[in-house]
């Protein structure tokens, strides 16, 4: 019997290790001095009368123990109690608890599986729910991605004006058929009219340069006030980004309500009105949103998924791969986002359902195709110019400049949404919104590169001036004559077009910076992607040009003369315009190897991956000397969201004693003993503090643990007591053991709640480092572990309290006495 | 079936010819509705503005690019997101005009200001309850969907409190 319990015991741990990143879990589950509980004491003994309690530690799963461990009567009679095993809105989930749930289920249906053929049936089917969630995620994705950019592309142009044969048609897919677009001007056709040329009947002119304007900013205030309206009245959780909240509950904290349907309908709609209304954000972040909440939705079909958070945060990983994978077009890109940026947990099983949920939403947009030319790559990059190896310096300092922005960025940033979440100003969210937007469109106007839709500028500044290009960015002097043959593209001085192209860009990049800090955490969807890209490809298109000019003015000089010859085709501006965006973004999310790989997803160009990897590497090590984190990590540490990250180390050395609780000065540990309160006891106990749970032990005399009960558990299971069973008054004994104390003939029903008992909480000794500690907490996603010394329960270290003391310790870190 | 005969739209399909100015012919965009087979320089750019010998130099030039859009998608998608996005604002008028002023003319002005404080502040029992009642059902379909909506009306306004006056969530 005991090794079936040890087996039962193993088997449980065994599971631990599958949802570790680490490799070297067994070796800190074996040594390393954590001391795991799990005897029966002779006290167990006589008390249970024989030692076969049940080996299934977490009997209190609803479904009760499995089937060949527990061997009492009473067990079988007992039902499972409805609510027990589920988690309080903003609380965290115990990963262990819940991936031995899960096993527990695999079991059960898996030795009734050659009962019979609906048996077998039922095990076939809960094996490939996982692939059917996800294969369902994927196609919501899929078509929420292209009915946002369907719809936001339609609503950006509504600003300049209507196409009067098709009402539905965006400018482009107007003049798309038109035969009277010119090389010069290839959006001009007759069925587009501006709004000037309704109203006030002429397209020329300063009235109708102002009735443009006017409208401009009337459509913008207009949909950014609906977007704010429509998020304040119906779903307050659609605001924002997404990705902070989404790592952190990916992290095993519960936000009910987060990735429901209205929050999902709402952050569709909003998005799209908000990316229409000009500012300064991107649809990236919030697709996530929207894919993570398919996910969560579908899981809810599948009691697999529904009853167990920790398998429902595996759909999540897959789903927010799926996510980035619409936003971008980058499927392999949208795992490896999952992998680095957004997933706590990320085994191999997850991999594989990422990879397919990526697979299935990149094939369900590819098929929409709305817009013709397959345009799954964003910014399609058709040049294939090599790059030489001095080109590195300007890379590298278009990495330093991601860097600091990124650095910058997050300050800044930070300190925008710290004052508006502390003052009154935050008091006006809609009044806020409107602000912004009307500044954005105040400003944005007059500037054609601000006026156009943010990807159409990434997609101006990556294409690079060929003889197809006729825009302002490619008015090149040119040499030629009426006789002399057209070459492609050599380096030519700029003409006045470039210069002036290079003012605006210059002023965008100015607006844009300013703009994007006030914008990123306004109470509409918003993401980041896309602005600090457009930032990125103006500075980096900025220094290609000014390369480019060098290298024709001088090309005289060492470094141009070894690989430049004079009217060969030597820089490229694009190339750099492409390498700054990724810096930036690098710069400001710490993203490494997933942001290189969505690059070049994005644009196609392989060869240019070296000079991609050294910007993003160089952006990452200036923007770390300024700050650890990414800013994604900073708005979670604003909210102060319970999130321990698990790429910092904890480096110093205190003890567990330290840390646990209670302090010196505190009231002792609450706790329960394990037949002596009566149910008045125990409802006072809960109600007097506020405590998530409570350490069970033998008596007050020997404080040896028995285990550990959670506080919803106890309420819900007193509460399901009172209703169904007869008897249980305000004096009835609560106990936890297997058989009831003895009592008086006269007393009232006791009332048995081992079932919500966990018989195996997680100990350490008071003198275990916090290094370990934090280790074992990252690791196994604990919830809270209790210290004991020599044997007796002394205190308790909850997730929070790690995180304080984190906390602590990095602000005394100068002061600290650093030998131990 | 009407779906289909909607995506199906001959218009869609185009061949798009970018030529670069040549000597001195100026740039030019060409477009036909042809099919890929087609869809190359000699049967796109009509009329030719080079002569016989320079035809080729000039089409070297030229780029030509097969293209398909799917009309019927994007006139579907458009009025279902304005129809969705019309009853919402229906919807929000409605929750933020009409029925206050119902409510207080049916009901008086005491109702009112008590349901807004419903939410009580007796955690931990007060969950408990909510867990357990939802086994409960009730057989009145109207019961169902109004309980549905104050549940729904108190999630939401759970949430904005926290989002908009504690600044708690998402700041």
């Amino acid at each position: 019997m005991e090794s079936e319990q040890l087996y039962h015991r193993g088997y449980c741990r065994n599971s631990y290790n599958s949802i570790a990143s680490a490799s070297s879990d067994e070796e800190l589950l074996d040594g390393a001095g954590v001391i795991m509980d799990f005897h029966t004491t002779e006290d167990d003994n006589l008390l249970d009368g024989d030692a076969a309690s049940p080996g299934s530690n977490y009997a209190m799963s609803n479904g009760g123990g499995a089937p060949s461990s527990s061997t009492h009567l009473l067990d079988f009679l007992e039902e499972p109690i409805p609510g027990v095993g589920t988690y309080d809105d903003f609380h965290t989930i115990d990963w262990v608890r819940e991936k031995c749930k899960d096993r527990e289920r695999h079991r059960k249906i898996n030795s009734k599986k050659k009962e019979s053929a609906w048996e077998f049936t039922k095990s076939l089917y809960d094996a490939w729910s996982g692939w059917l969630v996800v294969t369902l995620t994927g196609l919501a994705s899929g078509a929420l991605a292209g009915l946002i950019d369907i719809a936001a592309d339609w609503m950006n142009d509504l600003k300049e004006g209507v196409c009067l044969s098709a009402l539905w048609f965006n400018h482009e897919q107007c003049c798309w058929t038109s035969n009277e677009t010119t090389f010069a001007e290839r959006d001009k056709c007759p069925q587009w009219k501006s709004w000037a040329e309704l109203i006030l009947g002429q397209a020329e002119g300063p009235g109708s340069y102002i009735m443009n304007y006017f409208m401009y900013i009337y459509w913008a205030l207009s949909f950014a006030f609906l977007a704010v309206c429509l998020v304040k009245v119906f779903a307050p959780y659609a605001c924002g980004s997404g990705i902070p909240e989404i790592k952190t509950i990916l992290s095993g904290f519960i936000i009910r309500g987060y990735l429901g349907k209205w929050t999902l309908m709402i952050k569709t709609i909003t998005l799209v009105l908000a990316v229409a209304s000009g500012l300064s954000l991107g649809k990236e972040g919030p697709l996530v949103h929207v894919a993570c909440c398919c996910g969560n939705i579908f899981s809810y079909l599948f009691p697999k998924y529904s009853k167990n958070e920790a398998k429902k945060r595996e759909v999540l990983s897959a789903a927010s791969a799926a996510g980035v994978s619409v936003a971008f077009g980058a499927p392999i890109g949208g795992v490896l986002f999952s992998l680095e940026e957004v997933s706590y947990y990320f085994p191999l099983k997850t991999l594989w359902r990422s990879f397919f949920a990526a697979l299935v939403a990149a094939f369900v947009l590819r098929s929409i195709n709305p817009f013709g030319n397959s345009r799954l790559v964003l910014f399609y990059v058709e040049y294939h110019t090599p790059w030489y190896l001095f080109e590195l310096i300007p890379f590298i300092l278009l990495g330093v400049f991601g860097g600091l922005w990124g650095a910058f960025f997050i300050k800044a940033n930070i300190a925008w949404c710290r004052r508006r979440k502390s003052t009154r100003f935050g008091r006006y969210p809609v009044l806020e919104v409107i602000l912004v937007a009307a500044i954005t469109a105040v400003v944005a106007f007059p500037n054609p590169y601000t006026r156009k839709n943010t990807s159409e500028l990434i997609k101006e500044l990556f294409t690079d001036c060929g003889p197809l290009e006729s825009s302002q960015l490619c008015e090149y002097r040119s040499q030629m004559n009426g006789s002399k043959a057209f070459t492609d593209n050599p380096n030519r001085p700029a003409g006045p077009g470039v210069y002036s192209a290079m003012w605006q860009l210059c002023l965008a990049l100015i607006f844009k910076i300013i703009m994007t800090i006030f914008t990123f955490g306004l109470k509409v969807p918003s993401g980041l992607f896309i602005p600090s890209m457009a930032i990125g490809a103006i500075a980096g298109r900025i220094v290609g040009i000014a390369m480019e000019q060098l290298a024709y003015y001088h090309h005289d000089w060492f470094l141009f003369k070894e690989w430049c010859e004079v009217g060969a085709d030597c820089i490229t501006p694009g190339l750099y315009a492409m390498v700054g965006a990724a810096a930036c973004l690098g710069g400001v999310t710490r993203m490494t190897v997933s942001l290189v790989i969505i690059v070049f997803e994005l644009t196609g160009g392989l060869e240019y991956i070296v000079p991609l990897m050294a910007a993003v590497m160089t952006s990452k090590w200036v923007g770390d000397a300024f700050g650890r984190e990414g800013i994604y990590e900073a708005h979670i540490r604003l909210n102060g969201y319970p999130f321990l990250d698990s790429k910092e180390e904890f480096t110093h050395t205190t003890l567990a004693r330290e840390v646990m609780r209670p302090r010196r000065n505190d009231p002792p540990l609450a706790v329960l003993t394990q037949d002596d309160l009566t149910v008045e006891e125990l409802q006072g106990i809960i109600n007097e503090t506020s405590y998530n749970g409570f350490p069970v032990i033998v008596s007050k005399e020997s404080q040896r643990l028995v285990g550990f009960a959670l506080r919803r558990d106890i309420t819900i299971a007193i509460e399901n007591a009172r209703r169904k069973q007869e008897g249980i008054m305000l004096n009835s004994r609560v106990y936890f053991t297997q058989h009831a104390p003895t009592l008086p003939a006269d007393s009232p029903r006791p009332l048995k709640l081992r079932s919500i008992l966990d018989m195996s909480p997680f100990t350490v000794t008071d003198h275990t480092p916090m290094e370990i500690v934090v280790d074992i907490f990252r690791k196994l996603g604990l919830r809270q572990c209790l210290v004991t010394h020599n044997g007796r329960l002394l205190g308790i270290i909850t997730k929070k309290d790690i995180l304080r003391h984190m906390a602590q310790m990095a602000n005394q870190d100068p002061e600290s006495i650093m030998f131990n | 079936m009407i779906l289909l005969s909607l995506l199906q739209n001959s218009e869609d399909i185009r061949c798009k010819c970018i030529c670069p100015p040549y000597r001195e012919v100026e740039g030019q965009i060409y477009k036909q509705n042809v099919s890929l087979k087609d869809c190359n320089c000699l049967h796109v750019v009509d009329p030719m503005p080079v002569d016989g010998k320079d035809v080729e130099a000039y089409c070297l030039r030229c780029e030509c690019k097969y293209e398909e859009r799917s009309s019927g998608t994007i006139k579907f998608t458009i009025i279902m997101y304005l129809s969705i996005l019309g009853l919402l604002l229906l919807y929000m008028v409605y929750l933020t005009l009409l029925e206050p002023m119902l409510k207080r003319r049916l009901f008086g002005h005491s109702q009112l200001i008590q349901s807004d404080d419903d939410v009580g502040d007796q955690q931990p029992f007060a969950n408990a309850h909510n867990v357990l009642s939802r086994s409960h059902s009730r057989s009145n379909v109207l019961n169902k969907v109004e309980h549905a909506q104050q549940r729904w009306r108190r999630q939401v306004q759970e949430q904005r409190k926290s989002v908009f006056d504690r600044h708690v969530v998402l700041s």
